[in-house]
């Protein structure tokens, strides 16, 4: 039996000081003593921190792995990523559910299981994979799936499942600079420290950081900068915004204190390449983000990370515990008077849009992720209104190498305009899916031979959200002048229906829309219809245009990037792989929005009926 | 000056699907204007004629949602046989009152009506073969049919009706302005 | 201090430091269509009803500050039939029957789906399921209707000072609730004379036993259009831009 909720709740937002802002942690550590999060519990929360019941409420509402209902006392999740179902897990959920006498979505009758589907589980290399309660397990299979709906029916406790079950591969194939990397924790924050007006090329001003009033060391934090500059660093969550640029504007917008923030919601699907970081080069990320701090003189950092990498959580704090014993976070940091700094993580709850800055902030307070409206940006007001960096994982990994080596050792690598290495995550149909590192610069078709993609038709490049490569465009360069990308390479050889590819993409994005703006909450619903009732061999032309039509709605209109590239993947698909989606057109003519004849299923199974005036055929079959 | 050309009259048809008929009650309120509409059109199947299935028509006005299977055989012949077909009044438009039981599950409200409810549900749910079956829900009818023009209002005052039918006559895109285009 | 200006479709509108597009146009007596604008709430830029063209680039006019100079196109073709679209998907999303609604007449969402002509909604419906809660003694709430354009919930959160509402849900799900346990607002301190029950712009929060109180012909949208209305949607006093959303 669960404790009692009282307890429970009490326990776990008195840890958190009844704190707010801290409320996406008490929801999911109420939840995980308890099981979910009844209507009590919400209330006892709201009461402990002092907010409105409804404003918990509806924070629990928003996020996909907070439940206000009860969803059993074992939650399996299959990934639903394209990667995913190539590899099977239709099948698998299925077998699942009829070993367990269950239909997806549903909650057994006695309580005890339910199975569904969720979003991408950054898993695309080892899938299909599965989240049990909330606990990722790579790899399925149809024994498996045996053995697991065995220990569900007799409530073994997920503690004791076989420990092999959970392991993650980190399938690195080809390593550079960030990855073979092994600098020792706190060696280049040393250099940051040693850094003195010689180094500087044009010392960035100091007057707003946080060493304001503090003599010594103030060149070290404007040097580090410099040499973020001169290294031409570019975000690695896709947008690929200067690094330094935006470290600049934070240190010197004004606030009373400024945050450093880890974007490690990687939930783009087909992105993997931030769970390979942080377990093994955690040190490195951290790093970097003290560095941030140490440049930009903020208090506080966080790693926002994404609650499918809930496994990750007890071994990131055990590194976060080890750096502050090092000295390399806290009071102090490096003998540096004032230069104070800590990290904590942060977990999601399944939520795509919170890897947008904004919104990924919002969460940060316990909110609704919602983006926020823009101006003003996070550089000026941020985490709780303050100046705050976001910053992707790879980002902060690369930023704490150049304060090691220089940004000119780092502006050498890679092309003129993207410096560096580029970490791709490489799923699908190859024979070596992974970690691929390569310098900006290399050649979709070079991706491809090294991962052992001898039969790709496309390539799906930087996730649903950014494009999709035809076969004659393999010798196209991933690079910010040619090919940006988050990380994700998803490969599909000739035997794949790049239409099936476009509508998994569909239903990810209707799943993931915040539903702040009404073109993207409606239109990427509409759009998911529409390529269902293609499918379903219903579509025309007349619904291609539809297609297109929501596609110039969505790019003018919505309020971000996931709405504005919510059509990417159709848009793509349509223009390169048109047969794809015209074989499945029924007619050129309209059809209806729905099936005529399933629509009659209910009445003719309450009369009993079946003759031929029970049924709805085609209109053409009609006027003979 | 030249001859004017053959005077063509313009063919309607009109029919009432899953509606009250108030859109056809509120044609006939353009009152002896329909003298002249007579110059300008005939009727095909409607009200008026008592023709029990649409022919070739130019103007096809539909007047209610599709709630059965009939309304879907109705419907189609006036599409198969209309070169423009008129969504005309709510439920046309969205479905209307009778799409107020969407958030119903049909199989429920059949055994409420016909099996829980006491006085009519003795016999059960008539399963005659006669009779049109109910579909799932209720839908406007461009879910089903392509629809070339919608002409809203529970019902469309009549001035609506006669501006939009003497514009389409005209070969103008109907304009009906403020007071003329309502939902209610 | 010299007034400044932005034009709008060729219109020179002058405007004041801290003014949005839409806060100069509608003091100027430009109409710009918009749902979740309220002139004595900061904005929101979620409806997307008031999307212009800034210097050829879109924007939302209600949270866009004005800056001298701008060249905003409001009232092209494209626009406004993009501006339709957005109509019609609301009204695909929610149950919206005008004839047996309350507010038709004096409805927000109405009397721009008249400007704009939208004659039909377009769209598959959705139908959705949504229960209307009539547990309170003086108001009814019917979620059919609801836009989501969180105007009840910035009233009682900032007027009020109750957070009577909230949203939960995500995407097409979202949807509106109330500040209490049983999820009534029978349970709230929800009151008919809080603020939060005169903003609704749509027929979702409703004084009971006063329902079609002005004939039809009668009503604030059958007399003049709502662009007509423009004045009543100006800002009150110089108002400054909320910051953040």
């Amino acid at each position: 039996m669960p404790e009692p909720l009282a307890t429970i709740v009490a326990a776990v937002t008195d840890k958190h000081n009844r704190d707010g802002t801290r409320l996406m942690q008490i929801l999911r550590e109420v939840q995980e003593g308890y099981g979910w999060l009844p209507p009590a519990a919400i209330t006892a929360i709201a009461r402990a921190i002092d907010w409105p019941r409804a404003r918990v409420e509806s924070t629990a509402g928003f996020y996909s792995f907070f439940h206000t209902r009860p969803l059993g006392r074992y939650r399996v999740l299959w990934s639903d990523n394209i990667t995913d179902r190539m590899l099977g897990n239709m099948d698998l959920m299925n077998a699942m559910c009829q070993k367990l006498w269950l239909e997806p979505g549903r909650v057994s009758e006695d309580g005890l299981v339910s199975v569904d589907t969720t979003s991408c589980t950054g898993m695309c290399d080892q899938g299909p994979a599965v989240l049990v309660n909330y606990r990722a397990i790579p790899a399925m299979t149809a024994e498996k799936v045996e053995r697991m709906t065995e220990l569900i029916r007799k409530q073994v406790p997920i503690a004791d499942w076989p420990p092999e079950w959970f392991l993650i591969q980190d399938n690195l194939r080809r390593a550079d600079v960030l990855l073979n990397n092994d600098m020792a924790p706190g060696v280049a924050l040393a250099a940051c420290f040693a850094r003195g007006p010689a180094d500087s090329v044009e010392a960035a001003s100091n007057e707003r950081s946080w060493r304001e009033g503090v003599q010594a060391h103030t060149q070290g934090p404007s040097a580090t900068l410099d040499e973020i500059k001169k290294s031409n660093l570019r975000g690695r969550g896709g947008a690929g915004f200067t690094t330094g640029v935006k470290w600049e504007a934070c240190r010197h917008a004004p606030g009373t204190t400024r945050y450093v923030v880890c974007n490690a919601d990687e939930g783009e699907p087909g992105t993997f390449k931030d769970r390979v970081l942080l377990t093994r080069q955690a040190d490195l990320v951290f790093e970097g983000m003290t560095i941030a701090a140490y440049v930009v003189g903020a208090g506080k950092g966080f790693l926002y990370l994404r609650g499918e990498y809930r496994y990750l959580l007890e071994p990131l704090n055990a590194v976060l515990d080890r750096r502050r014993q090092q000295g390399l976070l806290g009071c102090g940091i490096g003998g540096q008077a004032g230069f104070d700094f800590d990290i904590e993580v942060h977990l999601g709850a399944g939520a795509y849009v919170c890897g947008e800055e904004s919104a990924l902030i919002e969460s940060l307070e316990g909110k609704r992720g919602v983006p926020r409206n823009r101006p003003p940006y996070p550089v000026t007001h941020g985490f709780l209104n303050q100046p705050t960096i976001v910053n992707n994982v790879e980002t902060f990994a690369a930023a704490a190498l150049i304060a090691l080596k220089g940004g000119d050792w780092y502006r050498a690598i890679g092309t003129a305009k993207s410096a560096g290495t580029k970490l791709l995550s490489v799923s699908g149909d190859c024979e070596r899916p992974g970690i691929y590192e390569y310098p900006f610069g290399v050649a979709v078709a070079q991706v491809l031979a090294d991962c052992g993609a001898a039969n790709a038709q496309a390539v799906q490049i930087s996730g649903p959200s950014g494009i999709c490569l035809a076969d004659n465009e393999f010798e196209r360069r991933i690079a910010f002048e040619d090919i940006p990308t988050a990380g994700a390479f998803m490969v599909f050889d000739h035997g794949r229906d790049m239409f099936e590819v476009a509508r998994n993409f569909t239903h990810f994005f209707a799943h993931e829309s915040c539903g702040f703006c009404t073109p993207c909450r409606v239109g990427t619903s509409l759009l998911k219809n529409l390529m269902d009732k293609i499918a379903q061999g219903h579509g025309t032309q007349y619904d291609l245009n539809e297609i297109y039509k929501l596609n110039q709605l969505l790019q003018m209109a919505a309020h971000c990037g996931l709405g504005h590239t919510a059509c990417h993947p159709l848009f793509d698909t349509l223009e390169k792989f048109r047969p794809a989606y015209q074989r499945r057109l029924k007619t050129l003519e309209f059809e209806p929005a729905f099936d005529l004849d399933a629509a009659l299923s209910q009445a003719r199974q309450m009369t009993g009926r079946d003759d031929a005036a029970a049924h709805l055929g085609a209109a053409e079959e009609i006027a003979k | 000056m030249n001859a004017p050309a053959v005077k063509h009259k313009i063919r309607i048809a009109t029919t009432s699907l899953a509606g009250c008929f108030g859109c056809n009650m509120s044609f006939l309120d353009i009152d002896e204007r329909i003298l002249a509409l007579l110059d300008l059109a005939e009727f095909d199947r409607s009200p008026i004629t008592d023709i029990k299935h649409c022919g070739p028509c130019d103007v096809g006005i539909v007047e209610g949602g599709v709630c059965n299977a009939e309304n879907v055989h109705v419907l189609r012949e006036f599409r198969a046989n209309c070169k423009i077909l008129v969504a005309i009044g709510a439920c046309a438009v969205n479905g209307g009152l009778p799409a107020q039981r969407n958030h119903l599950v049909l199989r429920d409200i059949l055994e409420e009506v016909y099996h829980t409810e006491p006085g009519i549900g003795h016999g059960g749910i008539p399963n005659d073969p006669e009779l049109p079956l109910p579909l799932n829900q209720v839908h406007p009818i461009h879910e089903v049919v392509k629809v070339d023009y919608f002409l809203p209002g529970c019902p469309p005052p009549a001035d609506a009706i006669w501006k939009f039918l003497t514009d389409l006559i005209a070969g103008r895109t109907p304009q009906l302005g403020h007071g003329l285009l309502r939902y209610d | 201090m010299t007034s400044q200006t932005f034009t709008i479709d060729g219109r020179e509108v002058p405007f004041e430091a801290g003014q949005t597009v839409m806060q100069a146009a509608l003091t100027a007596g430009v109409f710009i269509p918009h749902l979740c604008y309220h002139p004595e709430f900061k904005p929101h830029g979620s409806c997307k009803l008031c999307t212009v063209m800034v210097n050829g680039r879109p924007a939302t006019s209600c949270t866009l500050p004005a800056a001298a100079g701008m060249e905003v196109a409001s009232n092209t073709p494209e626009i406004l039939d993009k501006r339709r679209m957005l109509l019609q998907m609301l009204l695909v999303e929610g149950n919206h029957f005008c004839p047996s609604c309350e507010k038709s007449g004096q409805c927000k969402l109405q009397a721009l789906g008249y400007e704009l002509g939208v004659m039909t909604p377009h769209f598959t419906h959705f139908y959705p399921d949504r229960p209307v809660d009539a547990s309170h003694h003086d108001v009814l709430l019917d979620f059919n209707r609801c836009i989501l354009c969180e105007l009840c919930i910035r009233a009682s959160a900032e007027v009020d000072r109750k957070n009577v509402f909230a949203l939960s849900g995500r995407g097409l799900k979202k949807h509106l609730i109330v500040n209490a346990e049983s999820g009534r607002l029978a349970d709230t301190d929800f009151a008919l004379t809080d603020k939060a029950a005169q903003v609704c712009p749509v027929g979702v929060i409703l004084p009971k036993r006063r329902g079609f109180a002005v004939p039809i012909g009668k009503r604030r949208f059958d007399e003049k259009p709502i662009s007509a209305h423009v004045a009543e949607f100006a800002p009150v006093a110089p108002a400054k831009q909320g910051e953040g959303r």
